[in-house]
């Protein structure tokens, strides 16, 4: 029995849906959050995935694009985390169907 | 990728990444959620390895389980008379559904496509990864660097209070 590419992406894309569930259902910001972080770290294992089985070139470049997602997902916390508990401060709340500030 | 301790190390790493995953849906604490977390980046980070992607694992470890969840767990601290509970809103029957939609158009995908997938694992050396960085990719390497200075600055910007904002107009 061996493992094969399919595992591994079949593994990625049941994270990257998990993370898309958990970002669109959840109440509070910072749980719609933690399912951004789980996408972006599916599309890295997906992203490593091909860099290890693809036929190419230079399959380093899967690698290095895993590495500008970690970065970019890195400014994204901050900043994202910033903004909850700026909201925070102004609204004593940080959940998402309360922040309806804009609403008409 | 044959061999039974590939084998039944993938297997362990994905009941341990998928089981997490499902933990940060299903726990009701926001700080146990967090806690499922860590565990689903560290068996991510496995896979990296498994995947002869070393460098990619360490800063996975570093980054991800040391740097952003510690973030969150400040974030959580920072807000504290917001409710704790990681309850759902009204659109997560919705989103329950679009996510099992998507999930099985991209297992149909997967398990449809003849993968043209090498024999040989490529031989990629952390030095390999720094040549590409530092050669092909310098552009977007520098500019992720900008990209890192200006959510520091962006940051710090966006949770200063008012009184610290006030004692620098004076100063």
């Amino acid at each position: 029995m061996s493992v094969g590419i399919e595992h591994f992406l079949t593994v990625g894309a049941l994270l990257f849906c998990l993370g898309l569930a958990i970002a669109l259902s959840k109440r509070n910001a910072i749980g719609v959050l933690m399912g951004v972080e789980l996408m972006l770290n599916a599309v890295n294992l997906t992203l490593i995935t091909f860099s290890r089985f693809a036929v190419s070139e230079r399959p380093i470049t899967g690698q290095a694009f895993a590495v500008f997602i970690i970065t970019v997902a890195a400014a994204e916390a901050a900043v994202a985390l910033a903004l909850a508990v700026s909201v925070y401060r102004n609204r004593e709340t940080v959940d998402v169907d309360q922040l309806n500030l804009l609403r008409s | 990728m044959d061999g039974f301790g590939v084998t039944v190390a993938f297997w362990i790493l994905a009941a341990v990444t998928l089981v997490a995953g499902g933990g940060v849906m299903v726990s009701r604490n926001l700080l146990h959620a967090v806690l499922f977390l860590i565990l689903s980046f560290i068996g991510v980070a496995g896979f990296f390895v498994l995947l002869s992607a070393e460098f990619i694992a360490m800063a996975q470890v570093i980054i991800y389980v040391g740097a952003i969840t510690v973030l969150i767990l400040f974030a959580v601290l920072l807000t504290p008379r917001a409710s704790r509970d990681n309850s759902e809103t009204v659109w997560a029957l919705p989103g329950m559904l679009l996510a099992v939609c998507l999930a099985a158009i991209f297992l149909f995908v997967v398990h449809d496509t003849q993968w043209k997938t090498v024999t040989d694992a490529p031989l990629l050396t952390t030095q390999d990864l720094g040549h590409a960085l530092l050669g092909t990719w310098v552009l977007p390497f520098e500019i992720a660097s900008v990209l890192l200075t200006a959510a520091l600055v962006g940051a710090i910007m966006l949770t200063r209070s008012a009184e610290e904002e006030a004692e620098d107009a004076l100063a």
